[in-house]
């Protein structure tokens, strides 16, 4: 009991003893946890290579400078794909996603015991695999280059979409539908009027946020061998040429800095 | 032109809002429906539209069984029957000539609807409507911006549009100041007679509805209890509707609210102004 009696006053504290002792032994738990697991890092560890490791960082540093400024001119059409791979999976992803989002809604869905739990499920599957994984399925399906990217892109942002949109759709105002239904309006009709208009910032604000995420997302998946700018990095990793790498990884910094910078923008448009 | 016949309606969770209404509305009458929140008032006019889907009984509009229609027959039984509502319901994210034109959906086809082309006839009536309630040059403005008072004219346009033959209007004061409340009021009063529309007014607001509707509905979880003019309300009965409490003040007996009622159609001008 959280209230109790001392000399006529009520005493509150917020819980009573033994949750208060429950909570402390809980607490002990964890701490007592991650000693233990500390202890098993600590053996599995080649301590040598750890000590040894600032030496390596410093001397791979010294060799990643200076960028090799020339080698812009071989990234320029890398990275134009990958932006492109980010845009055109966005687009892909919102066909699908806006009716999957339709049938998962609770207040939209035709029918909620078969047509909504499939509709959760693709966006659950969507949403379950890395799109890095997407892709090493794609290239070995559709065969390696810029598609298996866009496809990739596309199958891991339906369900993200989706998931954000039904959501949105489920917290629209209820009444403005019913006004509109009560005019006669068609169920196509009262779609467009009650629902679409409610829904339209946030569809929106998903559509930028999942395009700035995909420009991230898409900068690796060259590394599988999906087009873009990923499969310069990973050649240039596999030989060595440390220059080349700094100079991919500042073109990324600045294409994800701009992406941010356009998103930020649109969405602060819409509200 | 309305009769409604043992209408009733037993939510799922078990609770009896409508235990057989029995009520009929001829052409042109207004009405107002009175009693406690829970009394099952906002159910009753939504089991006439079917917004709620009624239990039992029979809903007759100009002779169609509305209770008995398929979708394709509700919705042009919806048509005629234009709906204000509390917190008006407008879409907020369209402009006010959208939600006006909203009204005709019953009538235009989806794509022509979602291209907004429609008939030059139907914009004719939008622009007559807002004019009508004093919003002319709020056509553009996005409902959002609107005050409440305005936002209810909206309302009103959008449910006339459609060219009702009935109005079913919830509680359509219940966000408004009193001053706003009594224009609003005076206002659907008027459109009603200059229609020859009928109407079931949902209202808490006892007063105001003594003051502008003529017969009044008194309904009790569920049932009618009284229904009769507007001045055969006494303490008896509204303690019949309400439950015991001193109805003496609420009771309308002093002259200067009857004139403010009765002269309300000289004034309207000077009230509009007063909203824009």
């Amino acid at each position: 009991m959280p209230v109790r009696v001392e000399a006529g006053v009520k005493v509150w504290q917020r819980r009573d003893r033994n949750k208060q002792l429950a909570i402390w032994g809980g607490w002990f738990a964890v701490v007592l946890l991650f000693v233990y697991c500390w202890q098993i890092i600590s053996v599995n560890t080649t301590w040598f290579f750890v000590w040894d490791s600032p030496r390596v960082a410093a001397d791979i540093a010294s060799r990643m400078v200076p960028p090799r400024w020339e080698y812009i001119y071989r990234i320029w059409d890398p990275l134009w794909d990958t932006i492109n791979i980010a845009t055109l999976g966005t687009v892909l992803a919102l066909f699908m996603a806006v009716p999957v989002a339709f049938l998962a809604a609770r207040n939209t869905t035709p029918n909620a015991y078969i047509v909504r739990p499939v509709a959760l499920f693709i966006i659950v599957s969507s949403r379950s695999i890395n799109s890095l994984i997407w892709a090493l399925l794609l290239v070995s399906i559709i065969g390696p280059g810029v598609f298996a990217g866009t496809i990739a892109i596309a199958l891991r942002s339906i369900g993200f979409c989706a998931k954000l949109l039904y959501e949105a759709i489920e917290e629209i105002d209820h009444t403005q539908v019913e006004a509109i239904e009560a005019t006669g309006a068609s169920r196509w009709q009262i779609m467009a009027y009650g629902i679409v208009p409610q829904i339209m910032p946030a569809f929106a604000g998903i559509t930028v946020f999942r395009w700035d995420i995909n420009i991230r997302e898409s900068t690796v998946l060259g590394l599988v061998g999906a087009g873009g700018i990923g499969l310069q990095l990973s050649s240039s990793l596999n030989i060595l040429a440390w220059p080349q790498v700094t100079l991919i990884l500042i073109a990324i910094l600045a294409t994800v800095l701009v992406s941010e910078w356009v998103s930020a923008k649109v969405r602060h448009a819409i509200i | 032109m309305l009769r409604l016949e043992g209408l009733s309606k037993r939510y799922r969770t078990g609770d009896e809002a409508l235990k057989g209404v029995d009520l009929e509305v001829p052409k042109g009458q207004v009405m107002a429906l009175i009693g406690p929140s829970g009394a099952g008032k906002s159910t009753l006019i939504r089991c006439i539209n079917r917004l709620v889907e009624p239990t039992g009984g029979r809903a007759i509009l100009d002779g169609v069984d509305v209770t008995a229609l398929g979708s394709s027959g509700l919705r042009q039984a919806r048509r005629r029957m234009g709906m204000i509502f509390q917190e008006y319901a407008l879409v907020e994210r369209l402009t006010v000539m959208e939600n006006v034109l909203s009204g005709r959906l019953g009538y235009v086809g989806f794509w022509r609807s979602w291209f907004r082309k429609y008939p030059q006839s139907d914009i004719d009536e939008a622009f007559r409507l807002l004019d009508r309630v004093g919003l002319t040059e709020f056509c553009d403005k996005r409902a959002d911006e609107l005050s409440g008072g305005q936002r209810q004219r909206v309302g009103i346009a959008r449910a006339l549009i459609q060219n009702p033959a009935l109005l079913l209007v919830d509680e359509p004061t219940a966000s408004l100041d009193p001053k706003t409340s009594r224009q609003i009021m005076r206002l659907i009063c008027e459109l009603c007679e200059e229609r020859d529309l009928a109407a079931i007014i949902n209202i808490h607001d006892v007063l105001l509805a003594q003051m502008f509707v003529p017969r009044i509905v008194g309904l009790r979880v569920g049932e009618v209890v009284y229904d009769g003019p507007a001045d055969g309300l006494s303490p008896d009965v509204l303690t019949e509707i309400y439950g015991e409490e001193d109805w003496a003040a609420t009771i309308k007996k002093d002259p200067d609210e009857d004139k403010d009622g009765d002269g309300a159609e000289d004034s309207t001008e000077e009230h509009m102004q007063g909203l824009t």
